[in-house]
């Protein structure tokens, strides 16, 4: 709102710039689903797959758009401030690279990573006929396969991948309700994407244990071109503000054990003043109080 | 005997437990790590690629029982969680999700503070800070006070201080010295005669005609007010009082054509010595203030001529109209 060239004039306008200006705690990240020149069923079946899973954070155009990502980013980037989406996934179809995806995000409304995946082979939703999950759970993660570590394009993808589907920040979950999990296996240079829907069965102890049926969009990808931000660029995009780093409370430490210790400053006491009156445990027990009047005579004697 | 028996009873109790673990239990050569607060898991242990190698159901069924596997980790984890009942002890069971520590890039950059305002840029400057308002009732007060009529009557005693301050303010101005005055047209007891009279004017000329048309005060003077104020010099019309003008042209020339000298040595010499002596009086006076000027500018004034005797100076520029002299 500080950079505003047209100030608002109703109290709507201004809802919706502040909802888009940049935030010291950020909005759910929007996805923008688009269609190229030449996308075939395939393709168009997949996007509308993952726009199901990404609902309500996702928007799904409906036209096609004759645009080359790798080649020109201005008209994606012109669709991302208009609808405020910075994740995008882009479905095209041709000869050289069939059943094409380009799965990217943005920062500041210009284009931080690409990478275009080849869909080998595609499940749909509908052709598994399963029960389904509630639209607009969060999903769980998995990555298997050591490629994720090692080759920064697969840890790259990695992180878009989760970015991409991730959902919305939640301080608190419903543990009954953790019924979604995505499992991306990287072996071969292929990358197993599986959607499985979680059944949680007795176990006798606290923890339930896992059964998983087969359930959403399973994707068999190839990892083709990349276009990765450059190394500054990307640290720049990972800073975060101070405002959000957790304020450290004065005089409370932390060992490695996991106790809490704080510091209590007194003021100097004067000893003389102390109540001793009061404090029981300075009082004489009885075996100490035998042994002192052994040595006085006591008024009464007592007769054993 | 019952030594052997509870032995036994207690081995088949860690069996149903150790049979109960062994459903939830996973094996996995390296530990997965865990990012809670995103719900993900990273299982770094390489996939058997040979068994995944070819296609068909084989390759599904492998995928899933991997998944399984890293899935129940991945809850055990989530069900260790600090979890209460939310909404009372019938509701769902909820855990506490710790902070995400995978990082992720922002989608926009962190915002920059907003300049500051003219007014917070002053406040700095001259180091003005914000005043905590004191609360309506201030402590110690008197409970059986009217608070809306003190706080009325305070405030009435505040506007008259200020106005009192602002009056003598522009008192103080005013007799300073200044030209303009400080607030000119306001009729106070104490004005006097030099300033009612100036505002008179400035009010009489403050008319769209510039007061050429205002009837005169009783005791106002007749002729009408010089703009210049009296200052600049003044240049009489051509064609006014002729009878005037006649005589002082002929008076022009007796002078001119006269033998004795028009100027009167004595009365001129006395006039002089009596201007010194008045300066001189005056220059004692301010005897601390430089005054060189002053008498440089004596010394040189009887070289100059005198002054002529008589009154009037004749005005140097009228030049007789037609030549003059003759007859």
């Amino acid at each position: 709102l500080i950079y505003c060239y047209r100030k608002p004039k109703t109290k709507r306008a201004k809802r919706f710039l502040e909802k888009r200006e940049p935030k010291l705690n950020e909005n759910t990240k929007n996805a923008m689903l688009i269609k190229g020149g030449n996308a075939n069923l395939t393709v168009t079946a997949v996007l509308k797959d993952i726009y199901a899973v990404k609902k309500p954070f996702a928007v799904l155009y409906k036209r096609k758009n004759i645009t080359r990502p790798f080649e020109d980013q201005t008209s994606l980037e012109f669709f991302s401030k208009k609808s405020d989406c910075s994740l995008f996934l882009f479905g095209s179809h041709n000869k050289k690279r069939p059943n094409n995806l380009i799965i990217g995000r943005m920062f500041d409304y210009h284009v931080l990573d690409m990478i275009e995946l080849g869909v080998e082979k595609f499940v749909s939703l509908k052709d598994i006929k399963n029960s389904k999950c509630p639209e607009g759970t969060k999903p769980m993660l998995i990555f298997a396969g050591d490629v994720f570590d090692v080759n920064e394009e697969y840890r790259r993808l990695k992180s878009l991948l989760i970015d991409f589907f991730r959902g919305p920040t939640v301080p608190s979950i419903r543990l009954a309700g953790l019924e979604y999990v995505l499992h991306f296996t990287a072996v071969d240079g292929k990358i197993y994407m599986r959607s499985y829907k979680v059944l949680l069965k007795k176990s006798g102890c606290k923890i339930p244990r896992i059964e998983l049926e087969e359930m959403g969009p399973s994707l068999d990808l190839v990892m083709r071109r990349t276009h990765l931000a450059s190394d500054d660029l990307y640290k720049l995009s990972l800073k975060q503000p101070k405002g959000l780093k957790p304020k450290k409370k004065k005089n409370i430490s932390h060992d490695v054990f996991g106790t809490t210790y704080g510091r209590i400053h007194m003021q100097k006491q004067d000893l003389s003043k102390l109540q001793t009156r009061k404090m029981k445990g300075l009082k004489k027990r009885p075996a100490e109080k035998s042994a002192e009047d052994d040595g006085t005579t006591p008024k009464k004697s007592k007769s054993a | 005997m019952a030594a052997v028996r509870v032995e036994e009873v207690l081995a088949a109790a860690e069996e149903q437990e150790a049979e109960k673990r062994r459903s939830i239990t996973v094996e996995k050569e390296l530990e997965l790590e865990y990012d809670l607060g995103n719900l993900l898991a990273v299982d770094p242990n390489p996939p058997p690629a040979a068994a995944l190698r070819g296609a068909g159901p084989r390759r599904e069924a492998l995928l899933r029982a991997l998944a399984r596997d890293n899935t129940q980790l991945l809850v055990s984890r989530l069900w260790e969680l600090p979890a209460e009942r939310a909404g009372g002890a019938g509701g769902p069971l909820v855990a506490q999700l710790p902070e995400p520590t995978f990082r992720l890039p922002r989608e926009k950059p962190p915002p920059k503070p907003r300049p500051p305002t003219r007014w917070e840029q002053v406040a700095r400057l001259k180091g003005i800070r914000r005043k905590k308002k004191t609360s309506l009732v201030p402590a110690g007060a008197d409970p059986e006070e009217d608070q809306f009529a003190r706080l009325r009557r305070e405030k009435r005693e505040r506007v008259a201080r200020n106005e009192l301050n602002r009056l003598r303010n522009l008192a103080r101005a005013h007799r300073a010295g200044s030209a303009v005055p400080a607030a000119p047209l306001h009729p106070t007891g104490h004005q006097d005669r030099d300033e009612l009279r100036r505002v008179a004017r400035v009010a009489r000329v403050s008319t769209a005609s510039l007061g050429r048309f205002q009837p005169r005060l009783p005791k106002e003077s007749a002729e009408p007010p010089s703009r210049s104020g009296g200052k600049k010099r003044r240049f009489e019309p051509l064609l006014g009082n002729l009878a005037a003008e006649r005589s002082r042209q002929l008076e022009l020339l007796r002078d001119m054509g006269s033998k004795k000298p028009v100027l009167d040595i004595t009365r001129a010499v006395n006039k002089q010595l009596r201007q010194e002596e008045a300066e001189a009086a005056a220059a004692n006076k301010g005897k601390k203030q430089s005054k060189r000027g002053k008498r440089g500018r004596r010394q040189q004034r009887p070289g100059r001529s005198g002054k002529k005797s008589g009154g009037r100076r004749q005005p140097q520029q009228q030049k007789p109209a037609g030549g003059g002299a003759g007859g």
